[in-house]
């Protein structure tokens, strides 16, 4: 907090303006030229082939945002056929067996095809720009990323299609998960979809960790990142040592006692059926964190822009990430409190699960005394901000509640905790996404959204969320269980589920309103400009949306907050080719320039592979030996993938910068 | 609502803030205690939150960027600081109260009774032991405790997870399979208490409930004595004819009754059906009504349970459920 207050605080103006980016540098019309000239080098093509072997990272992380979207809007679809089954006792809109897939689907749709892919793709997309990068670090590898994530999604959709959707919970506890409680090829579907997640999820994570240390503007030292790419980084680490656990737990191990008849998990052949839940939630617990850290990110930019100030404690937000990171790897057990775990082990993860709320005040405590200083100008992004502290405070609350072994062990697997969750992932991660859609919408499209529907948007989704969710927390403690597809009348649960049922209506309704804002001011909304808000970042600096090449020129970095700045317009370097795709590679610390990197261009291989690798999955799940098929095809693509790899690193400096911006050359 | 059953069910508990027992009592009070800081620190950070953004506006279309002193800065950071340690200090009494209430819930009676409980796909198994081993007492989804004597129950499952819920007792415990658990509470206020299966086990999670009637020892007593005994001899001819649908027909396969000649193990016990309040794990009120559909469809009421249909003429109907009546 010092170091933020010391230097930079005080040389801050008023800056009504943002300043020119770097294009001013040049006359008008060699800019133009240059730019048409980038603009192709940098253009993967029209057309369905350019569609299909683009590896722009914008092009990417737009279907990636409009595919995790539209499960949003699935996963909503079927929490939305769970409360008509549930808005009355004993109704029968459905089946236990019908019930149980949807439950399912809805889960895995909400975490494994929603939350994570959205984080992950708001990071491919905003990374790059906000580090003042050209491209994400590996550009091929991120389309295969995001085409796995596709099979995943398709083949999820198709299995529920076809009756054949997982019915044993997005969990999936053996040994109710195992051959003998769950014949048939229900929970391979399962098994094999978190395998394409995951592929995905590992690829999104080291894309932006490699982005974010290596592809930074000249100047952009670690302590001058922008904290949503702080919160994309800690969270990228977090998929790196979190996701191969499920990929062990539930590719490896439940899918070979699935298929080939290994024991790990068959108690009566001397495997063990809690080894599961250990592994699951080694990865589960810390999924929660990797879902909400990237919402605090983004809060942390839309609180600076729109209470017009530099956020209060940086650093104090910066290591409050990485602590939540840290802590998030050892809460686990808290999602076990009620079996046979020793109580002295127990009492452990009680500490962790509510010690982690510290590093989350910190960062609440932090954006409150931001707006608190500043002059909050109450735009739709900044509402739904407003609305993050009523209901993820509310579901924290609850949050550390439950950390309590003794009170978890009465309303653990209740709607009380039903109620939490949601309360902790549309407050702490829908809502922020909800903010970052309206903050980051100009930039993505060129196109404001409308403020007016916005404002309906956020009420009824406020609105919504707690008629939804609140009366969950009465029905957990009155003795309702989760996962159950019916109750009967004399429970007197009737009431309160048929309110809960009506503000799912609520919810549906913003969502709608939503869709019709975008619809409507994707065509006709008012045009953006480079920088509507007047914000800071890098993001802003260039054009909306953003060319294919992103920046012209390698813009250099003096502060957090560049467009802030005195400076009228941000000084850049010159040197990368023009001729062949180059980005500027930087030190990892200070972000010097180091050398120049050759970037690829278009590929189909990346799509290739993903398809083989959808034989392997889905093919593995009805013999063992398709994979052995699969690998053989994969190999000449991956050959041929390697074939078309770009020329080898140069190691040549940067050519040094003319004038004032001397300093930053020396590498 | 003559009927003895539907009376009893009429006031069947299932909340956990209406404690019946000295451990439901001490979670409680944690509950209302963490919900009452909790809900002030809500109030007043959300209430800030509101407040902080229409603590300064800046005139219209102004948008400058704010200047902070460096005195506010400090001040800000004193602030900041001292709500992070008031919020380290409520962990912190939250943490040692959920500890202290913890150890007493972990702190085993020595001497109890002691309930066998099994969870199967989906109903409850519940045994009674006993140092004699005839005198022990096999029932399903039913538990009856003495007020004001701890109980023990040792948890095992026969198939898949499945968890032990008494809302108005104590907390919930997994039975896992390969794995033993157990939990204990001493009911203090006589009823009828409504226990639930919480840990989703398949298809009919929804319907895996049970009873705990909760009565004074003697009462308990004489309970248990009845449970002891075998099924009773059916002794008018329709109950006799009865007695012979069940042991010639698929009946027998699955239950056992007591004195008879059936031992199945697959489903509930049946010695003393007519004594049990509801049928198929709290999916119906145990009236001559119910055991019939539930005996010719059991999958209309409970679909994919493991119980097959049993297409009865109306007459072995009758004299069935003529027999089971007498189960008592």
């Amino acid at each position: 907090m010092s170091a933020e207050h010391s230097g930079e605080h005080d040389a801050l103006i008023p800056a009504p303006q943002p300043p020119l980016p770097a294009r001013a540098t040049l006359p008008d019309d060699l800019l133009a030229s240059e730019h048409e000239h980038l603009d192709a080098l940098w253009s993967d093509g029209r057309g369905f082939w350019a569609w299909v072997t683009t590896v722009n990272h914008k092009s990417i992380a737009k279907r990636y945002i409009v595919t995790a979207f539209l499960m949003f809007i699935a996963g909503g679809l079927e929490a939305g056929a769970m409360r008509l089954q549930l808005s009355h006792p004993d109704a029968g809109v459905m089946g236990p067996d019908r019930y149980n897939q949807i439950f399912t689907t809805h889960g895995t749709t909400m975490m494994f095809l929603f939350a994570v892919p959205m984080m992950t793709a708001m990071g491919l997309y905003f990374v790059p720009l906000l580090v003042g990068a050209r491209n994400v670090a590996f550009p091929r590898l991120n389309a295969f990323g995001y085409w796995c994530y596709l099979v995943g999604v398709v083949f999820l959709y198709v299995s529920l299609a076809l009756n054949m959707a997982p019915d044993a919970g997005w969990f999936s506890y053996v040994p109710l998960s195992g051959p003998q409680y769950s014949p048939g090829h229900r929970i391979d579907v399962w098994a094999q979809l978190v395998t394409f997640t995951e592929i995905a999820g590992l690829i999104g994570a080291i894309n932006i960790i490699a982005t974010t240390f290596k592809l930074r503007a000249p100047g952009m030292s670690l302590n001058r990142i922008p904290i949503f790419v702080w919160s994309e980084l800690v969270v990228s680490f977090m998929i790196v040592f979190a996701l191969p656990a499920v990929a062990l737990g539930s590719t490896f191990m439940l899918g070979m006692d699935r298929t080939v008849s290994t024991q790990f998990f068959n108690p009566a052949e001397g495997g063990d059926a809690l080894l599961w839940q250990h592994i699951f939630w080694f990865f589960g617990h810390p999924e929660v964190y990797i879902i909400f850290l990237p919402g605090m990110g983004m809060i942390t930019e839309i609180v600076e822009v729109f209470s017009r100030r530099r956020v209060f404690g940086y650093t104090a937000i910066v290591l409050a990430n990485i602590t939540t990171g840290f802590f998030a790897f050892g809460l686990w057990v808290h999602h076990m409190f009620a079996t046979p775990i020793p109580e002295l082990g127990q009492s452990l993860f009680t500490a962790a699960s509510m010690v982690i709320a510290i590093p989350t005040a910190v960062q609440i405590f932090c954006w409150i005394a931001t707006l608190w200083t500043g002059r909050p100008r109450f735009t739709t992004a900044l509402l739904f901000i407003l609305g993050f502290f009523f209901t993820f405070i509310n579901g924290g609350i609850t949050g550390v509640m439950l950390a309590s072994v003794a009170f978890d062990k009465q309303v653990h697997d209740t709607f009380f905790v039903v109620a939490h969750l949601h309360y902790v992932l549309l407050g702490g991660a829908v809502t922020p996404l909800f903010a970052a859609f309206y903050f980051w919408f100009p930039k993505v499209t060129g196109r404001m959204l409308s403020e007016r529907l916005g404002k309906w948007n956020f009420w009824l989704f406020i609105i919504g969320v707690n008629v939804t969710f609140f009366p969950m927390h009465l029905l957990g403690l009155d003795g309702m269980p989760r996962r159950v597809y019916t109750y009967l009348r004399e429970t007197g649960w009737g009431p309160l589920n048929a309110l809960v049922s009506a503000g799912a209506v609520i919810i549906v309704t913003s969502v709608i309103v939503f869709l019709v804002n975008v619809a409507i001011s994707y065509r006709r909304g008012a045009l953006a400009g480079d920088n509507p808000w007047g914000s800071y970042g890098l993001e802003w600096a260039t054009a909306s949306p953003p060319a294919n090449y992103n920046f012209l020129y390698p813009v250099v970095v003096r502060s957090r907050h560049p467009l802030w700045e005195t400076a009228v317009e941000l000084p850049v370097l010159t040197g990368l080719s023009t001729e062949r795709r180059e980005v500027l590679v930087t030190t990892t610390v200070d972000a010097r320039p180091d050398h120049r990197h050759d970037d690829p261009t278009a590929s189909i291989w990346p799509l290739a592979l993903a398809l083989c690798m959808a034989v392997l999955w889905i093919g593995s799940i009805f013999s063992p030996y398709v994979v052995l098929w699969a690998l053989l095809i994969s190999t000449p693509v991956l050959i041929m993938w390697s074939r078309q790899a770009m020329r080898v690193t140069t190691t040549e400096r940067v050519q040094r910068p003319n004038g004032e911006m001397v300093e930053m050359a020396q590498a | 609502m003559s009927n003895p059953v539907l009376l009893a069910l009429q006031n069947v508990r299932h909340s956990a803030t209406a404690p019946a027992s000295p451990e439901a009592h001490a979670i409680a009070h944690l509950f209302w205690w963490m919900l009452a800081v909790g809900g002030a620190i809500w109030l007043l950070v959300a209430a800030t939150a509101i407040r902080s953004a229409f603590a300064r506006r800046g005139a219209p279309g102004d948008d400058g960027l704010m200047r902070v002193s460096a005195e506010t800065h400090t001040r800000l950071q004193r602030v900041v600081i001292g709500a992070t340690v008031v919020t380290g200090v409520i962990l912190m009494s939250f943490i040692v109260f959920d500890f202290s209430v913890g150890r007493a819930l972990a702190a085993f009676p020595a001497q109890s009774l002691t309930v066998d409980v099994t969870g199967h796909q989906w109903w409850w198994q519940i045994e009674y032991e006993d140092p004699n081993p005839s005198l022990s007492v096999t029932t399903a989804n039913e538990i009856h405790v003495p007020v004001g004597e701890p109980v023990q129950f040792k948890l095992a499952s026969h198939d898949v997870i499945h968890s032990f819920w008494v809302p108005n007792m104590n907390g919930k415990r997994d039975l896992i399979p390969g794995y033993r658990s157990s939990i204990w509470f001493r009911a203090d206020t006589p009823g009828v208490y409504r226990g639930q299966c919480a840990e989703f086990c398949g298809l009919q999670h929804a319907h895996m409930a049970f009873l705990v009637v909760a009565q004074p020892r003697a009462e308990f007593t004489r309970w248990l004595l009845q449970q002891r005994t075998s099924g009773a001899t059916p002794v008018d001819s329709l109950a006799v004819a009865g007695q012979q649908v069940f042991m010639s027909g698929s009946c027998a396969l699955c239950h056992t009754i007591g004195g008879t000649p059936a031992h199945g193990t697959v489903g509930p016990d049946l010695t003393h059906l007519a004594s049990r309040l509801e049928l198929a794990a709290g999916t119906a009120p145990n009236t001559r009504g119910y055991l019939g559909g539930w005996i010719l469809n059991p999958q209309s009421m409970k679909p994919r349970t493991l119980m097959p249909p049993n297409p009865l003429q109306p007459r072995q109907l009758q004299a069935l459920l003529a027999y089971l009546e007498t189960l008592k």
